[in-house]
């Protein structure tokens, strides 16, 4: 234990703790800006590079950047000494002379870390008037938008591409006033290996990273008479949502969600819930396949595009191992326009799917060209939850004060199994649930499988489902997945059956999500509540549900038919990685 | 899977056309103590480039790729430091490296005219390369012989005080 004191109270801590860490332990905060510390994944951020954190330590001729320095046997601190607030205020005002400042219309507007400092450190006049950089914007890619003059080189998005996620695309380039954080070779995010998982722009403190937004789009689709609009919304968006609005986190607001969507102008609204009990129905006729034969195992889930096109960049030589059953949102996209639109008699082109998603890569699987058929894609635009919200502030709805409804029929019937699949842990339990049902030809009682919950990243678990032992891992967070990998790529690890999710903790951190910075109490609350909604439900097994037995019959034939594989089923496809 | 690295800014596929240099290379780093853990290595990614560039003249795409590859790094980290550090190039040097220091003596004391005027003999742009290959033009912060300024270097000789009026001359010395 180390003594100290701050703002002469005494505190006692762990040697190697930060003064930051210390500061908090006693209620006082001191502002920050380039640090970031994700608990729950065990990754923290310290670069040092803002100076925003200085303190005043007695008997140092400098001053001390809390986040990066640490505490010291009989230390005295002194947060608010006239010294550190100048230091403070003129670190800044020096980044803000090098920013554009133009709040009003930025993507980042009041979820911005810098406005909020500028905010909170009574700042009302820049001083400082110099060159301003300017870069290209990189809009080249379906989901990220970089605009990097916006980049006060806290380095964060390093750390979550190079660190948590290892995909590794951006890291700082050129030196001096010139210096950006960049891929290689200044090559658009489009042209590199990057995922799309958008942990970089949960990360960014500022707007230099952002979605590319489809709201406008949306807009046009719901005022377009010719159309009919359907909107899909995935599980962990319920979860999430009503942060925007100033509810708790960890409120399950899919009610007024509907609602708000409804208001908004949608024809049908409908749940990626449903879509994601029918990829539980081919995901798992696979897998009992697989086992059976002992052919190709493991079988990886494949509901993730970041995670697929991690593996296809990373381990292009292992692209046989995921299952060939697309993701939730991609199914729900081909069964509306082939099916739905059929029972509606209108074509597939005169229907739009939107969905609503927790993620950004999303906005990229729906664009892949394996999506597409005869030049209509299967999904047309994704929004993300914080895109929702915008739109609903937009459209002038009080989502507070709204009533809940009912999403409609068929295609917004689901279960406590999808529901869990927004949370890490989730996809396998939902798989689990119905292959025990499947195997032992019984309703099986026991379906709560604890052993694939919680936030770690790698979790393992050997799973008696009717009496057949399936070894099982749950993986988030792709730097969990490289190592996962590398170990049954080298035989050290044998298994069934892995989840892999790209975002640490699961899509409930999806880069589309509210932003919480650095806040991870706010994501055990968005899994639990996922786990509530699961309980809440009366059928808790997607093969149990009436209206995807009713889609077999009617329309597919059985999992795994002809039929289904032609609408249900992908391939992927190798890639360099880089 | 074909190689895409011709992908890449600036690239030549290096690596392939010289199979001889690459083997240079390669013995060079797998001479280096190196581990599993991209932690430990990134300590020797300089001396591993710094040895690349002599072997291969400069650090094209590829070059970078199979230096990331061997060392366990992302390439985007590779190419951070070769953006960091002048001394290394993505393209091809000239044989004769005409470097104008326009450290702040030297700048002041008219640098810029010279550059122009090598410009304007070689019909190239600072950081370009004569289409024969025989010059490149740049520029260095300060070599630290102020006292002399302004200096002019050509590979590795020096001239000082310089004045427009030889440039010629020192183009003159550069015999093949
Ligand atoms: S989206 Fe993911 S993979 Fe792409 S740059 Fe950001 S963190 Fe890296
Ligand atoms: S892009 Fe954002 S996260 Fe990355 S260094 Fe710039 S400001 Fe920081
Ligand atoms: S984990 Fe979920 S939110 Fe994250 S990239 Fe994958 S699908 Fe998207
Ligand atoms: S927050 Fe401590 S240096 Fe940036």
């Amino acid at each position: 234990m180390v003594n100290l004191k701050i703002n002469d109270m005494p505190v006692s801590v762990d040697d190697g703790v930060t003064i930051l860490e210390a500061a908090q332990k006693l209620g006082i905060k001191i502002p920050t800006l380039c640090h970031i510390k994700l608990d729950c994944f065990h990754v923290e951020h310290r670069c040092g590079s803002c100076r925003i954190c200085v303190v005043e330590v007695a008997g140092r001729p400098n001053l001390a950047p809390a986040c990066c320095t640490p505490v010291l046997e009989g230390m005295d601190v002194k947060t608010n000494t006239l010294r550190a607030i100048n230091a403070r205020r003129t670190m800044l005002d020096l980044l803000l002379s090098d920013h554009p400042k133009d709040c009003l219309t930025c993507a980042k507007n009041l979820d911005c870390q810098l406005q909020k400092l500028a905010q909170e450190m009574n700042l009302h006049q820049v001083l400082y008037k110099g060159e301003q950089s300017t870069y290209n914007k990189d809009l080249s890619s379906q989901a990220i938008a970089r605009d990097l003059d916006k980049c006060i080189m806290c380095r964060r998005c390093e750390t979550a591409c190079n660190v948590v996620q290892t995909v590794g695309v951006l890291s700082g380039v050129d030196r001096g006033f010139e210096a950006v954080v960049a891929p290689a070779g200044y090559k658009p995010l489009n042209q590199t290996q990057c995922v799309f998982c958008g942990q970089c722009v949960l990360a960014c403190p500022v707007g230099a990273l952002t979605e590319v937004s489809y709201k406008y789009d949306v807009w046009k689709a719901l005022n377009d008479e010719t159309k009919t609009v359907v909107v899909q919304t995935a599980p962990a968006v319920r979860a999430a949502l009503g942060e925007e609005f100033g509810i708790a986190p960890g409120s399950i607001t899919t009610g007024k969600m509907v609602t708000a969507l409804r208001m908004m102008g949608f024809d049908k609204v409908f749940d990626t819930d449903f879509a994601a009990d029918l990829t539980i129905m081919e995901e798992t006729t696979e897998l009992i396949g697989r086992v059976k034969e002992g052919k190709n195992l493991p079988i990886l889930t494949s509901c993730c595009p970041g995670w697929v096109k991690f593996l296809e960049h990373q381990f292009p030589d292992l692209i046989y191992m995921p299952s060939t059953a697309k993701s939730p949102q991609q199914m729900f996209g081909a069964i509306a326009k082939n099916y739905y639109a059929q029972k509606l008699g209108i074509k597939p082109e005169d229907m739009v799917v939107v969905s609503v998603m927790p993620c950004l890569a999303k906005k990229y699987e729906a664009a892949r060209e394996e999506f597409s058929h005869n030049g209509n894609r299967d999904v047309d635009i994704v929004i993300s939850t914080r895109e929702l919200a915008d739109m609903i502030k937009e459209a002038g709805i009080i989502f507070n004060n709204l009533e809940d409804s009912k999403y409609d029929d068929p295609l917004g019937e689901s279960t406590g199994a999808a529901v869990i699949f927004g949370a890490t842990g989730g996809v396998l339990e939902a798989a689990l649930r119905t292959a025990a049902d499947w195997i032992a030809g019984t309703d099986v009682q026991e379906i709560d499988f604890e052993a694939v919950r919680g936030l770690e990243g790698i979790k393992e678990a050997t799973v008696n489902v009717a009496g057949l032992e399936l070894k099982a891992a749950v993986c988030s967070g792709l730097g969990n997945a490289r190592k996962l990998l590398e170990r049954i790529k080298n035989g050290e690890a044998q298994y069934h059956a892995i989840e892999i999710m790209a975002c640490p903790g699961g899509c409930l951190n999806g880069g589309g999500q509210p932003y919480y910075d650095g806040d991870t109490t706010i994501l055990e609350k968005r899994k639990e509540a996922l786990y509530r909604d699961d309980k809440d439900q009366k059928i808790r097994k997607s093969h149990l549900n009436p209206s995807i037995q009713k889609l077999y019959k009617e329309f597919l034939g059985e999992p795994g038919s002809h039929l289904a594989h032609e609408l249900l089923h992908t391939k992927y496809t190798p890639r360099k990685n880089w | 899977m074909s190689c895409t690295c011709d992908k890449m800014p600036g690239n030549d596929n290096l690596i392939e056309a010289y199979p001889e240099k690459r083997a240079e290379l390669e013995a060079y780093i797998n001479s280096l103590p190196l581990s599993d853990s991209p932690d430990r290595n990134r300590g020797f990614l300089i001396q591993s480039l710094h040895k690349a560039q002599g072997v291969f003249g400069y650090l094209p795409g590829c070059v970078q790729l199979y230096v990331a590859d061997k060392l366990k790094l992302h390439l985007s980290e590779v190419y951070g430091v070769i953006s960091f550090y002048s001394f290394f190039t993505e393209k091809p040097m000239g044989r004769y490296k005409i470097n104008v220091c326009t450290g702040t003596a030297c700048f002041v004391k008219g640098a810029n005219k010279i550059v122009d005027e090598f410009k304007r003999f070689l019909n190239i742009q600072e950081g370009e390369t004569t289409s024969d290959g025989k010059f490149s033009l740049g520029a260095l912060r300060c070599v630290g012989a102020c006292s002399l300024a302004p200096v002019v270097m050509v590979n590795e000789r020096v001239y000082g005080n310089v004045t427009a009026k030889l440039v010629p001359e020192i183009l003159n010395d550069c015999a093949e």
